[in-house]
């Protein structure tokens, strides 16, 4: 079953920042929702290929041709913090 | 002002007044954004209303009426958008905080192809955070109310498409469907909605919840309506890889009513224990009213059914995990300062998304993370591929397969508070995205008090036309549709 | 290498290249790829992972990667597809890379390269993949210390190529080796620029030693950043050293991360903690796999041009020219199409390669395929010039200057030496006037007199005397058969 050494590792994989009670929530529902997923086990799949897409499609492919851009304004206009023509974000530590 | 009573018309009967002059669109539009005004502050169908160019639109379609020129199939129909659908200039939220000022600078696909059928944009419509719900309560903003019961919800996580329909606040609406968005919300507001089969509609432009599975489809009064509009919005997008390049059948020329000799067949798996007896009861009815039309009935086995929901809630979160990973306060939506880059962007995804996302991040993450992956995302993907077996394999021997759209009707809000006891909700609807096929749920009549039951009737891949004929057949024998909720 | 750790110590080097692609394009957008334009101006929903938006592979990475894989004689899958790959980034927009991870492009081939005292090694090709590049980050000050950094998506979505070694590589001069033919090769096919200093060409190694005869590798330590050709050998140097100095004190190698301070000279560890390399890949659902078949691998293979080694082989072969030439000009493909192209015109390969590597090359960079492609001085021109200099019209001498000029002003040889009459003097009787003047100067009576007490050599300068008053124009053997004449009758 899931711990919180779980859940704490996964909220950090997937950058969520989670108070006690948020995590202690989640381990619960977690475990309540995996023991259900379990059920899985119950069936051979042994010889069975996985599916990954609904469709047979194959080869999809685009020319390589140029297509206009959007402007760096219209790029920018939902940035929270642009700095000039650029995205800005907070100091990076290497950790 | 003078209004027009419009909330009974259909997108067939509407496009048939303005071309008789009887209506105009102008004045239909008008009447929708009134009655959107009036009501729906109880039902909260709609987080964004665009009034402005509603009315633009529709007075272009005048003018198009006007001189019977470059007339379009919808031309001045007033529609519905589901929030995940992007357009340009007008703000598309996902019903998410960490969206709620994201204005994107183009038009997803179907956008663009309903402007360019006439349609008229009344707003975007409620729904649960990035599609990840069956009741519309895990909206970041507000929950949707059910027009028959205003105590319930509408179902969801196309809640707010289908309350807008059922409640006379649009003509016609569009929705995602991912494990039965479109089809249980339909259900539970008593009007027609359709999954086409996965790639049938271009997904460029639509916010990814899981793209294996997510499908967007029509909610609308009826089927011809669904015929017509599908029609508008399928085919293939050279900006969608997985979207297929076959031509687009005139559905609503298919409807003839004809099912004789039709085979359907009838799953066990969904009529198990736990099925409401009411909207058993409803559905049996209904088949036999098909019977009556000519249609031969097969009872069949889909043995995998019940291990479906279980592999949708791997590969759906897994995907949903991926896909939502973009939004880290860098480049749009919301951003919470932080210490440092890591710490702003877990404290911007903290407070962005609500608890159902966050679960379903946590699980995505987690059924794909190092150790697990093989257990949980793999195991799924190989279910995956035994459900698209039990499918093929009934489909050598019926035509469709018809079955309750879900095991029980509109539920009160915060009747499930237990997040699993919501997944099961999705039992019937799940087995037809996990193979990619289409399905559209059609109301088959009401409980006791008073709330609508969907029948479901799913077919093979690419055969919309024969899933819109046989549930077509049905509802002109047995008309649901002239009872209406009493919203006012 | 040449230290003592190399008599100790066995070095286990693989490298792993990312190669930007040539193509017009993005990977999955129609953006286009050019370098240096303003921030933020090349970009797409697509390209900025915008919600909604939807990536479409691009044919031509496609092709340029099968061409290489076939030069590199790997395996072409039949069946490939893309996988994400996840990771935070603020560089990459969607924080999940569009890669390949199970099943790639094409695998197990190899690359001969030359190693040292004129040896030949293969050195195995483990894989060939694409995936997309991410953004540039500008940090305000150094990364540790920058109060923030600024983000330009521009790059972001170009496709790349990862090509990874097999661990046999043996030294870091020998990884110089692979990471040059490396770059020929696919600066001969046309699917890279190879332009190192533009970010073209990036390079990862993983290095380990273990001590001599011992079968087990050492812990492996991975080395980012090193991007160019001194880059790779000086941080291996560096990192053979660090780990034979480790080994030797009894201490233990810790499997890291290390960054090449190019500037500092030296590698550091960039800590990282253990969860952050579980990438959970799986297959990227918004693209559909890809076939590759039998007859589309033929076809490309018969379109393969010839390889840099088979072409400095029939160099030598069939134009005769010295194993040193030939590997000088098929530095790039557009030299050694110069090469060719002037040998057409003058078919004496040796001269033409030497005007080639002691002119061309003066004003040239050899391995820069534009700048060859542009020359002002084209192959048809060069032989021009070699024909007046065989025919005897001009002096090898002029010739260089006539080089020069042609250079300058996109000239003929022709149109310039009738213009300037740099055409050789063989007329004997107005040299002769030349030469007796020399001869008649006073300030030339010391070497008249050294000839006489037998000093041969004084005649040169007397030559050189009457080349210089004839500005080079006159025919040196001429003057030389003069001077001595009329020395000898003095
Ligand atoms: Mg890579
Ligand atoms: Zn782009």
């Amino acid at each position: 079953m899931i711990g919180r050494g779980d859940v704490d590792a996964v909220a950090r994989l997937a950058r969520l920042h989670l108070t006690d009670d948020e995590s202690e929530r989640l381990r619960e529902q977690l475990s309540a929702i995996l023991s259900y997923i379990d059920k899985l086990r119950a069936l051979d799949t042994e010889q069975v290929e996985p599916t990954s897409h609904a469709v047979p499609l194959v080869n999809v492919m685009r020319d390589d041709a140029p297509e206009p851009c959007l402007s760096a304004d219209a790029m920018l206009a939902n940035a929270p913090d642009p700095q000039g023509e650029f995205f800005r974000v907070p100091r990076i530590i290497e950790d | 002002m003078t209004t027009v009573a419009v909330d009974g018309l259909s997108v067939a009967e509407l496009t048939e007044a303005y071309r008789r002059r009887d209506l105009t669109p102008v004045a239909v539009t008008r009447a929708y954004l009134a009655r959107i005004e009036a009501l729906d502050p109880r039902v909260d169908a709609y987080l964004t209303v665009t009034a402005d160019q509603a009315l633009t639109a529709a007075k272009a379609s005048e003018e198009r009426y006007r001189t019977r020129s470059d007339l379009g199939p919808l031309d001045g129909v007033p529609i519905a958008l589901k929030d995940v659908l992007c357009t340009r200039g007008v703000r598309t939220t996902c019903a998410s905080k960490i969206l709620e000022n994201f204005v994107p600078p183009y038009d997803a696909t179907v956008v663009a192809r309903l402007a360019a059928a006439g349609a008229v944009p009344l707003g975007k419509t409620n729904l649960d955070e990035f599609a990840m719900g069956s009741s519309t309560e895990h909206s970041g903003f507000k929950p949707t109310r059910n027009p028959w019961d205003l105590s319930r919800v509408p179902g969801g996580s196309s809640g707010g498409s289908a309350a807008a329909v059922a409640g006379g606040l649009a003509a016609a609406a569009f929705g995602t469907d991912t494990g039965g968005s479109i089809r249980q919300p339909a259900a539970f507001c008593g009007v027609v909605g359709m999954k086409p089969t996965y790639g049938r509609v271009s997904r460029y432009g639509l916010v990814a919840f899981a793209s294996s599975l997510d499908q967007i489809g029509p909610l609308t009064r009826d089927v011809r309506d669904t015929a017509l509009v599908l029609r508008a919005i399928a085919g293939h997008d050279r900006r969608d890889s997985t979207s297929i390049d076959a031509p687009v059948p005139d559905y609503a020329g298919a409807l003839d009513g004809d099912v004789r000799g039709l085979r359907l067949g009838i799953p066990a798996e969904y009529f198990a224990a736990g099925t409401d007896p009411e909207v058993e009861r409803a559905v049996r009815t209904a088949i036999d009213v098909l019977r009556g039309l000519g249609a031969t009935l097969h009872d069949l086995s889909l043995p995998t059914t019940d291990y479906a929901l279980a592999a949708y809630y791997l590969i759906a979160p897994a995907e949903a995990s991926s896909n939502l990973a973009r939004y880290d306060g860098v480049k749009y939506g919301l951003r919470v300062p932080g210490k440092d880059l890591v710490d702003m962007e877990s404290r911007t995804r903290a407070a962005g998304f609500g608890a159902e996302v966050k679960r379903r991040i946590m699980l995505g993450t987690y059924a794909l993370s190092a150790g697990y992956q093989e257990a949980y995302y793999g195991k799924a993907q190989k279910v995956r591929t035994l459900v698209r077996r039990d499918f093929d394999a009934a489909f050598a021997e019926v035509d469709l397969i018809v079955a309750p759209t879900t095991p029980n009707v509109a539920f009160k809000h915060g009747e499930k508070a237990d997040p699993l006891a919501m997944y099961l909700n999705d039992a019937f609807t799940i087995p037809a995205n996990l193979a990619g096929i289409p399905a559209i749920s059609v109301p088959c009549g009401f409980t006791t008090a008073g709330l609508p039951i969907g029948l479901q009737f799913i077919g093979r891949a690419l055969d919309e036309a024969r899933v819109l004929r046989a549930a077509h057949a049905y509802e002109t024998a047995a008309p649901w549709r002239g009872r209406r909720p009493e919203l006012g | 290498m040449t230290t003592a750790a190399a008599s100790r110590y066995d070095v286990v080097i693989g490298l792993e290249v990312h190669a930007q692609l040539r193509t017009l394009t993005k990977m999955f957008c129609g953006c286009p790829t050019a370098f240096g334009a303003p921030p933020n101006t090349q970009t797409c929903p697509v390209c900025q992972g915008m919600p909604g938006s939807l990536p479409v592979l691009n044919r031509r990475a496609i092709e340029f990667a099968i061409r290489t894989a076939l030069a590199f004689d790997c395996r072409v899958n039949p069946a490939c597809r893309f996988a994400r790959k996840h990771y935070y980034y603020p560089d990459m927009p969607k924080n999940y890379q569009i890669s390949q991870y199970e099943e790639p492009l094409a695998e197990d081939g190899g690359l001969d390269v030359d190693v040292a005292d004129g040896d030949r090694r293969r050195i195995g090709i483990q894989r060939l993949h694409l995936e997309e590049d991410v953004g540039k980050l500008i940090h305000e000050g150094a990364l540790e210390t920058a109060q923030s950094s600024l983000v330009d998506f521009n790059r972001s979505g170009v496709p790349l190529m990862e090509t990874v070694s097999r661990p046999e590589i043996r030294s870091p001069e020998e990884a110089a080796a692979y990471l040059r033919a490396f770059r020929a090769v696919l600066v001969y096919l046309g699917v890279c620029d190879g332009n190192m200093e533009e970010g073209s060409l990036r390079c990862d190694a993983n290095i380990s030693l273990r001590p001599r005869g011992q079968r087990d590798l050492g812990t492996k330590v991975e080395i980012k950043n090193l991007n160019s050709f001194r880059n790779v050998q000086q941080a291996l140097a560096f990192e053979v050293q660090r780990q034979a100095k480790a080994l030797d004190a009894g201490e233990r190698i810790v499997q890291e991360t290390r960054l090449w301070d190019a500037d500092r000279g030296y590698t550091r560890s960039m800590r990282s903690k253990e969860y952050a390399h579980d990438y959970r890949y799986f297959p990227e659902p918004d693209l559909v796999p890809l076939h590759i078949t039998n007859e589309e691998v033929a076809r490309m293979r018969a379109d393969l041009p010839e390889l840099p080694r088979a072409r400095r082989e029939r160099f030598v072969a069939q134009q005769g020219l010295p194993p040193y030439d030939a590997d000088v000009l098929t530095q790039s493909r557009a030299l050694a199409d110069y090469f060719e192209a002037a040998v057409r015109g003058m078919p004496n390969p040796k001269l033409v390669s030497n005007w080639v590597m002691s002119e061309l090359l003066r004003v040239v960079p050899g391995d820069d395929e534009r700048a060859i492609a542009a020359s002002p001085v084209p192959p048809a021109h060069l032989a021009g010039l070699l024909r007046l200099v065989e025919d005897g019209t001009i002096s090898g001498k002029i010739a260089k200057d006539v080089f020069e000029k042609m250079f300058r002003s996109g000239e003929t040889a022709e149109q310039i030496v009738q213009r300037e009459g740099l055409t050789v003097i063989k007329d004997a009787a107005s040299l002769e006037a030349e030469v007796e003047k020399v001869l008649a100067d006073p300030v030339n009576g010391r070497a008249i007199t050294d000839f006489k007490k037998g000093k041969t050599v004084a005649a040169k300068a007397l030559v050189g005397q009457v080349m210089k008053a004839t500005r080079g124009k006159a025919d040196p053997e001429l003057v030389n058969r003069l001077v001595q004449e009329k020395l000898s009758r003095m």
